[in-house]
């Protein structure tokens, strides 16, 4: 590659705003984060999830592996881009933490909405009062969005 | 009983092969460090212990107890498809053979060789879409018609599928992270694509493994197997992502400064 190239790649890569650099970082975290409790909490140690249910439609199934995929790749991805971040000395907290929230919960609506419920994935845990459960997932993913995007619209006036 | 006893007979002559072209490669590897140190300075001691693990893991999964049990067990199959189709190329990945074959080799036959490496079929197979495909397209292949059933009575195909394992891998792991310097280059975001759809399409077959089991094995040893397949691979596939995203920091450090 060529000296000029590179000039010009250094260029858009500095002016590219940090602000964006550091929501992501925190959006990728944070979906990794809730992919990664659920495997390891809901899964490995209570056993309530299952590995498959007999229900789980086709499309079930595709949406489980690509989104087991990409949490892995963007739980870590999302953690070389905060070293990154904490490298250039550009590291916002509020607005990474916003970012690890928003994440968050986006991915656990996703998954206790449409992974649960309409492609019958598996469920929260197999009792006769499951909507309980499916209750309390769902609002606390809501709340975990809700203050995420406080987070995040506080970050922008304070610019920190 | 004469069933299994011809079983093993193939079993015996296929992975002696198996063990001979390991044992060349491993030869080829160790003579071109001893070249090498001859004429520059030491070859990296890191790359050459993982020369020798990616081909000792080939090679237990191919020669040995592990691979006469994965006849009979799905589960120790499985093991051994880990071994020889993630863990040993991406431990081939690491030990750059190509730029000590490089190294290696005279002014002239290195430029044939870079051409070589810059002919089309080459490229071809080695495109990440490309490489996916033939990496877990061959194992949808493998375990949803009857070739895994067959694999085990023609020793040839037994043969070709191991080696087809074990290469498709590495073209696969080759084609995500450049250790060596690539022929074509492609951009971050586009290899973390389509490397996330193949890690996804290794994730779902291993699910689909879990429900309907391969010909001729029990639907119990295919749950055990579809998990040892999702799990051990999700370690594997983690260590590439560090491995990719390692890549991707230091680049972007020299982009900063």
């Amino acid at each position: 590659m060529s000296t000029r190239n590179i000039q010009n790649e250094k260029e858009t890569f500095q002016s590219r705003s940090c602000q964006s650099r550091n929501l992501w970082s925190g959006i990728l975290i944070g979906l990794g984060l809730v992919a990664f409790i659920d495997e390891a909490v809901f899964h490995q140690l209570l056993h309530w999830h299952h590995f498959f249910d007999k229900s789980t439609l086709a499309i079930g199934l595709i949406s489980d592996g690509l989104f087991h995929a990409f949490s892995w790749f963007s739980s870590i991805g999302g953690m070389f881009l905060l070293a990154e971040l904490r490298t250039s000395n550009v590291w916002k907290p509020q607005r990474w933490v916003g970012g690890v929230l928003l994440g968050g919960g986006l991915f656990q609506l996703y998954d206790g909405i449409i992974q649960h419920k309409l492609m019958q994935l598996h469920q929260i845990r197999y009792v006769k009062h499951v909507f309980v459960y499916d209750l309390l997932w769902n609002v606390i993913a809501a709340a975990m969005i809700v203050l995420g995007v406080i987070f995040i619209t506080r970050s922008m006036k304070g610019n920190r | 009983m004469s069933m299994e006893h011809i079983q093993h007979v193939h079993v015996n002559w296929t992975s002696f092969v198996l063990l001979m072209l390991f044992f060349v490669a491993f030869t080829a590897y160790t003579a071109a460090v001893a070249r090498s140190n001859l004429h520059y300075k030491p070859w990296p001691m890191s790359r050459y212990i993982c020369w020798i693990i990616g081909m000792l893991t080939a090679v237990s999964a191919v020669f040995g107890p592990l691979a006469l049990l994965a006849h009979t067990n799905f589960s120790a199959h499985m093991v051994c498809h880990l071994l020889l189709g993630m863990i040993s190329p991406l431990f081939v990945a690491l030990s750059t053979p190509i730029s000590l074959l490089l190294r290696t080799l005279k002014v002239n036959s290195a430029r044939r060789f870079v051409r070589f490496l810059k002919c089309r079929p080459l490229r071809f197979v080695s495109h990440p879409l490309t490489a996916s495909v033939l990496n877990v397209g061959g194992l949808w292949a493998l375990y949803t018609t009857n070739i895994y059933r067959d694999m085990h009575q023609y020793p040839i195909l037994y043969l070709v599928i191991h080696v087809h394992i074990w290469l498709a891998g590495l073209f696969f792991t080759v084609s995500i992270i450049y250790l060596d310097p690539p022929s074509h280059r492609h951009s971050f975001i586009f290899r973390a694509g389509v490397f996330v759809l193949a890690f996804s399409a290794h994730a779902i077959l291993s699910k689909y493994i879990y429900v309907h089991s391969p010909a001729g094995v029990t639907q119990e040893q295919a749950e055990i197997g579809g998990m040892v397949m999702y799990y051990g691979g999700d370690v594997v596939e983690i260590a590439l992502i560090c491995v990719f995203c390692w890549q991707w920091f230091r680049r972007s450090k020299v982009l900063r400064y």
